[in-house]
């Protein structure tokens, strides 16, 4: 048995592998946090740096680690497995890969603790960092933040390969062998991941039942809470994350692996499109902030055209009186704190949304409104005329001032809706008393020529012969008028 | 695409066979703006596992061994990223041989078939007036095949095959690497520059060598394009 090896290579021995246990658990979790990892070379040896490479230590994920090797060390039926895990933002999760660190019972004595058997580990450790970035769960996770998370758990035990689906393929890492046996590192990945990038990722949910095998029910004893691998720096040392499932809250936060500025924008991404006429129609996104977001009053609306933040659904273009209210005075500024006199300025242009939407975080809310010019606009009779709004100076807005004062409800005042003209901006109105819309209007359906009317075909074809004669006469007697025009034209 | 092949020889350098040099031979086929990358993420890979700290020799034989770090690449024209080490210093000489062996890929007379090799040797030092000898014990081939593709469509079907074989490449590269098959005796101080390159200044590969060759269009090998890129060390 193992009697030939020194007790101060035992010791050795037994240090390489729980630190490689370590180490190996590092290199997996940091290669599937989604980000592109970077570590200095170094001349000179630091004291910390295990198997002569450069791998931060992740302190939660050390935590992790040891607390599930609890003090024993990867030995034959006893594998330490870091398994990695997808979960949308539905709550629907699935293993993508198990990775193990094995040990087996063939011995080779003759081999160097101190010095091969160190050396090889560094090697199979390189050997990870480069395995790491091709199996398919790499691209996955560099992909993970609004729709998905990736999420680890590292178990010691048995190792379990059920979860992974049919056909899950396996790649060896490498073996290394030592006096008390052989340690072995694999990888076993899921590879049926196409329709799952097609169905899982819509909006709409996954249909459920059609592939049994991604949502079965965890069969370990020990069932060890799914961490995130979105790791940001200054986080508590060996805080232990919560566990995943227990609220959407937590699970949200978890989604961005960005700054807090911007996880409020991919929130936004989790509310229904409940905009109706307003947007998709027109131009012009409607929007509205405020009331809708109370439950978050640190979001920012930012308008979903420019940029990458997806539209606010949050009002209909025709709103509910007390809508009404606040879309005609989106100044009763109790619950905003941006300063209004801006955000008007702001109102006929979509608002950037580059500041929109991470920028300031002290403009907790922008009240950004716009009203659709041309628009059938939903209001009661004695609100036909634009009331008191912040004063503006855009031409788009004093325009409808001028047409509301000048009463210019151009719909019967009866009707609920009340059209208001349109008057774009820059146009000039005293050349042709119509803007292009009433020109196209007019001009899309003209009268009938009336030459082919009914009535006039009605005269017959021999009284048009009848005419021809004179016809030719007349012609005969001005052809020295007609040959000069001809001569003037070449 | 052919996998790794192992066979027998002395490679390149001609020198007898005193010892089995191990060689493995990879098969790529990859579009032209794409060669670079390719045969960067294939040689950085290898160079990760045949490179170290710098050693700093101490009393009494002991030595200590510097940090290796590392950094993810992502390639622009392929669906791949790979690790390499971080060192500027390899990662330029690298560059530079790819980039011969990319124009010279391009130039005339070429099929668009070639073959890159990266060679590990130790030298021997032999007595005056012989000249020393370098052994080689690992030789890495990737022959390379340039195709060229008529739209984009094929362009991004392309992308998406050569990221899927060169993940096959890694795989095969690493197998290779965890057979713990011959590697040089760690050398004492006197030693160490004929087991390992000490010019860089933050990591220290085995002593390696890159060449080049050009397949015409008659399949023959263009011997008279074969350069010795990196530090010839046969210069006295």
């Amino acid at each position: 048995m193992d009697t030939d090896l020194s007790s101060q290579d035992r010791k050795d021995l037994d240090k390489f592998i729980k630190f490689f246990a370590l180490k190996t658990v590092q290199v997996i979790v940091q290669a599937r946090l989604g980000e592109k990892i970077c570590t200095r070379s170094s001349s000179s040896p630091t004291g910390s740096d295990w198997f002569n490479l450069a791998i931060k230590d992740i302190p939660e994920v050390t935590h992790e680690a040891k607390k599930a090797l609890a003090g024993q060390l990867p030995a034959v039926g006893r594998s330490m497995c870091v398994e990695i895990s997808l979960k949308t933002s539905e709550g629907d999760s699935m293993e993508l890969e198990i990775w193990c660190l094995e040990m087996n019972e063939k011995c080779d004595k003759e081999i160097k603790v101190s010095y091969t058997v160190y050396n090889r580990l560094s090697l199979l450790l390189k050997s990870l960092l480069a395995i790491t970035r091709v199996t398919p769960a790499y691209r996955l996770s560099r992909k993970q933040g609004h729709e998905y998370v990736i999420l680890y758990r590292i178990y010691f035990g048995e190792v379990q390969l059920s979860g992974l689906g049919e056909g899950f393929q396996t790649v060896r890492v490498g073996t290394v062998g030592t006096p008390v046996g052989t340690i072995t590192l694999s990888c076993a990945y899921r590879i049926n991941l196409a329709f799952m990038s097609t169905r899982q990722f819509e909006r709409t949910p996954p249909i459920m039942g059609i592939i049994i095998d991604h949502f079965v029910d965890r069969p370990y004893p020990s069932s060890s809470p799914m961490h995130p691998c979105n790791y940001r720096a200054g986080e508590d040392n060996g805080a232990v994350y919560p566990s995943v499932e227990d609220s959407q809250e937590v699970c949200t936060t978890s989604f961005s692996t960005s700054p807090p500025s911007q996880l409020s924008s991919s929130r936004l991404s989790y509310q229904p499109a409940a905009l109706g006429v307003g947007s998709a129609d027109m131009g012009y996104p409607v929007l509205f902030a405020g009331g809708l977001n109370a439950a978050h009053p640190h979001q920012l609306i930012g308008p979903g055209k420019e940029g990458g933040v997806p539209p606010v659904p949050n009002q209909p273009a025709h709103g509910t009186q007390a809508d009404q209210e606040r879309m005609c005075t989106p100044l009763d500024g109790v619950h905003y704190s941006a300063a209004t006199p801006s955000s008007s300025e702001d109102t006929e242009t979509v608002s950037n949304s580059s500041e929109g939407k991470c920028g300031s975080p002290h403009d907790l809310l922008e009240t950004i409104f716009i009203r659709k010019v041309g628009a059938f606009v939903n209001k009661p009779i004695n609100q036909v005329n634009p009331p008191e709004s912040p004063e503006t100076e855009s031409p788009l807005q004093g325009s409808l001032h001028s047409e509301g004062s000048s009463g210019s409800s151009t719909g019967n005042t009866h009707d609920d809706f009340v059209m208001i003209d349109f008057k774009p901006a820059f146009s000039k109105d005293d050349i042709l008393p119509m803007d292009l819309g009433t020109f196209y209007r007019e001009f899309q359906n003209p009268p009938q020529l009336s030459s082919l009317s009914i009535d006039i075909g009605a005269q017959s074809m021999a009284e048009d012969l009848d005419s021809l004669p004179e016809k030719l006469a007349v012609h005969e007697k001005n052809v020295k008028e007609f040959d000069a025009f001809v001569e003037t034209l070449q | 695409m052919v996998g790794p092949g192992r066979s027998r020889c002395c490679g390149p350098s001609g020198a007898a066979p005193a010892m089995n040099c191990r060689a493995e031979v990879l098969e790529v086929s990859v579009e032209g703006r794409q060669v670079e990358e390719a045969m960067l993420a294939v040689l950085h890979t290898i160079l990760l596992h045949r490179s170290t700290g710098k050693f700093h020799y101490k009393k009494e034989g002991t030595y200590s061994i510097g940090t290796v770090g590392t950094q993810d690449v992502d390639c622009d024209f392929i669906d791949f990223a790979y690790v390499r080490v971080s060192s500027e210093e390899l990662d330029r000489a690298l560059r530079k041989a790819v980039g011969e062996f990319k124009d010279a890929l391009r130039g005339s007379g070429s099929d668009g078939m070639g073959q890159i090799s990266l060679e590990f040797y130790q030298k021997k030092k032999s007595r005056w007036p012989f000249s020393d000898e370098c052994i080689p014990w690992e030789l890495w081939t990737i022959k390379v095949n340039v195709v060229n593709l008529a739209n984009e469509q094929e362009r991004q079907i392309c992308r998406e095959k050569v990221g899927e074989k060169l993940c096959e490449k890694i795989i095969n590269i690493v197998e290779v690497m965890n057979r713990h098959e011959y590697l040089p005796k760690m050398p004492t101080q006197s030693e160490v520059d004929n087991v390992f390159d000490t010019s860089l200044k933050d990591v220290q590969p085995y002593l390696y060598k890159i060449s080049y060759q050009i397949t015409d269009s008659l399949g023959t090998s263009v011997t008279t394009t074969m350069r010795r890129l990196i530090k010839d060390t046969l210069a006295l």
